[in-house]
């Protein structure tokens, strides 16, 4: 119940972030969500897209150091407190966040955040025992009624 | 020639330093005799001297040191960490080092004689620079492996000076030192004098709680520009010095009250300049690469060493300090690519080794020196490689410092790492040049 990330190695220079999206671009992948992590110098560009495998064979031909993770994507309920409910299962079973970010779509009427924990198969079975949707790749892209 | 002296002129062993020409080219002769023998023991040597023909009684004027092969950096490396010592390990008084060009450092060794010498030819150079015996000296050098610490040590405890040994670097315990004891000589690389006269001109100190009158730089090049900013910033006097760990350290010249450049101590060493390409012995007056024959080194007799370093020997004729000895140039330039960064020799050669020993594979990377304010900054780039790269942050900053650290195991420098995009450091055909070099060392 895991979903591929690409992550990519960016320095912190005008242009670098958009040269990026300008060859994914060129090869008609859509970017589905991105998440961006700083430094003064450098940065980690992390992207969900369908097609993984193909978005990284042309990253690579563009030159770029590609990194590919399995991370959770989960579902959130959409009110205020939703994300406090799914902290609490995730802390509760004793897992660290390494980083999450956020889905740019919703899923029905939840929203998706995509996590990288330290554990994630307790988390993934923490999350489903308490109820909370855990997508794999064709959950995720299918559209949802 | 400068005809006047700038201070009182006084010569620490004028016995030696004064000798007439005649008897000094006769003393330089028989001690050269001597090394030739004493590295006949040295299987490196040895082994050169059968193929070459060479014996000691071939040596009858210090000219015939031409006769002789080169030692490189290289041949302390490849007998690596004694294997060019003439004496038994019992007889070494004192080990110092400095920089290799991989991750081990090179050894130099003295046995209880060299130390001795070594202590009077710190003194020749501290005392026609200022130094007297009822003088304080605070040594701003590192304490360690380094010659530049110890050496002058014992040079100022010949002399008979107190050691104040407040070692390298915190500036704010080294300008209290200053102003609580009062030392009157200052010992430090050039750039951290400049740092020093920052903090003091711009943090507000009164100048005359200081007593520094002269100021005996080495460890690094520096330039007469950097000499009239310090010496008018602080009102004190600046002197130059020089020479290298695998000859012995410092003491292979200095400067005298004249300053007409710096006085070789021929008693010691023979030095002659080459063509790097040539290896052919320059005449005097022509610049080139300094080779250095020291006489009188029992432990590591090195001959003719290939200091890498460009200078030019003198040939207007004799100071009229009184000294008979030729003089030398500041150090003007380099044949390799050694960086001199806050007074310690760095190797390219060395970073690469730090880098292997991160990753498997040493990325493409550039070093960028630079000096923003007094003191050198480097910062070495390196190119991400997929296998250096994650997609947490907390990883990739311990990759970071695991960089930093393993440079700062290597060269004892701490450097900044900045990565940088595959392919985006310049790539060069043939030799690659790996250092971008901003400061200006040379006049």
């Amino acid at each position: 119940m895991k979903i591929q990330q690409i992550s990519l190695f960016l320095e912190n220079k005008p242009g670098h972030l958009n040269a990026i999206c300008r060859t994914l671009a060129q090869a008609q992948i859509n970017i589905v969500t991105l998440s961006l992590a700083d430094t003064q110098q450098f940065g980690i560009v992390r992207l969900i897209v369908e097609e993984w495998q193909k978005a990284k064979e042309v990253l690579e031909q563009a030159g770029y150091v590609v990194n590919v993770r399995e991370v959770v994507a989960a579902s959130v309920a959409d009110k205020p407190g939703g994300m406090a409910e799914v902290l609490d299962i995730i802390g509760k079973a004793g897992v660290n966040i390494e980083y999450m970010y956020a889905f740019a779509f919703r899923h029905g009427a939840e929203a998706v955040l995509v996590f990288r924990f330290d554990n994630p198969d307790r988390a993934i079975e923490a999350l489903k025992a308490a109820g909370r949707g855990v997508f794999d790749a064709v959950s995720l892209f299918s559209k949802p009624k | 020639m400068n005809t006047t002296p700038i201070i009182e002129n006084r010569i620490w062993q004028p016995e030696l330093e004064c000798l007439p020409r005649p008897q000094l080219l006769a003393l330089q002769a028989e001690r050269l005799r001597a090394a030739v023998a004493r590295a006949a023991t040295v299987p490196f040597y040895k082994e050169q001297f059968a193929k070459l023909g060479i014996t000691p009684e071939q040596f009858k004027s210090p000219e015939d040191v031409r006769r002789l092969p080169f030692t490189n950096k290289s041949d302390f490396h490849n007998h690596y960490p004694l294997g060019l010592l003439a004496v038994p390990r019992s007889e070494i008084a004192r080990f110092q080092g400095t920089s290799g060009t991989t991750g081990k450092p090179t050894w130099t060794a003295y046995t209880k004689a060299d130390v001795d010498r070594w202590a009077d030819l710190c003194a020749r150079f501290l005392v026609s620079g200022g130094l007297r015996p009822e003088h304080t000296v605070q040594i701003s050098f590192g304490f360690g492996l380094f010659t530049g610490g110890f050496g002058l040590h014992n040079g100022i405890q010949r002399v008979g000076a107190a050691i104040l040994p407040v070692s390298s670097g915190n500036s704010v315990r080294q300008l209290m030192c200053m102003q609580d004891l009062r030392p009157e000589i200052l010992i430090c690389t050039p750039s951290y004098a400049l740092k020093l006269m920052d903090d003091i001109l711009n943090g507000g100190l009164d100048r005359k709680t200081i007593a520094i009158e002269h100021a005996h730089f080495g460890g690094e090049p520096w330039t007469e520009e950097m000499r009239t900013r310090i010496e008018t910033g602080l009102g004190i006097r600046c002197w130059n010095n020089y020479g290298m760990a695998e000859c012995g350290g410092p003491g292979l010249s200095g400067e005298c009250a004249y300053r007409n450049g710096m006085h070789l101590q021929e008693d010691q060493y023979i030095v002659e300049t080459i063509d790097p390409d040539t290896l052919e012995t320059l005449p005097d007056g022509e610049k080139g690469e300094l080779v250095v024959t020291p006489l009188c080194r029992e432990a590591l007799p090195t001959l003719r060493y290939r200091t890498r370093d460009i200078g030019i020997i003198y040939d207007d004729g004799f100071c009229p300090c009184g000294r008979t000895t030729r003089r030398m140039s500041r150090i003007l330039g380099r044949t390799d690519d050694m960086l001199i960064i806050r007074g310690v020799n760095v190797f390219p050669s060395q970073i690469e080794a730090a880098l292997m020993t991160c990753e498997s594979v040493a990325p493409h990377y550039m070093i960028e020196v630079s000096r923003p304010h007094a003191l050198d900054e480097v910062t070495v780039h390196i190119e991400m490689q997929p296998n250096m790269f994650s997609d947490s942050m907390k990883e990739m900053q311990g990759i970071r410092d695991k960089i930093a650290a393993s440079i700062y195991g290597v060269t004892g420098l701490h450097m900044h790492i900045n990565l940088v995009s595959p392919n985006t450091l310049e790539r060069f055909e043939g030799k690659s040049r790996r250092v971008n070099d901003h400061r200006k060392l040379v006049d």
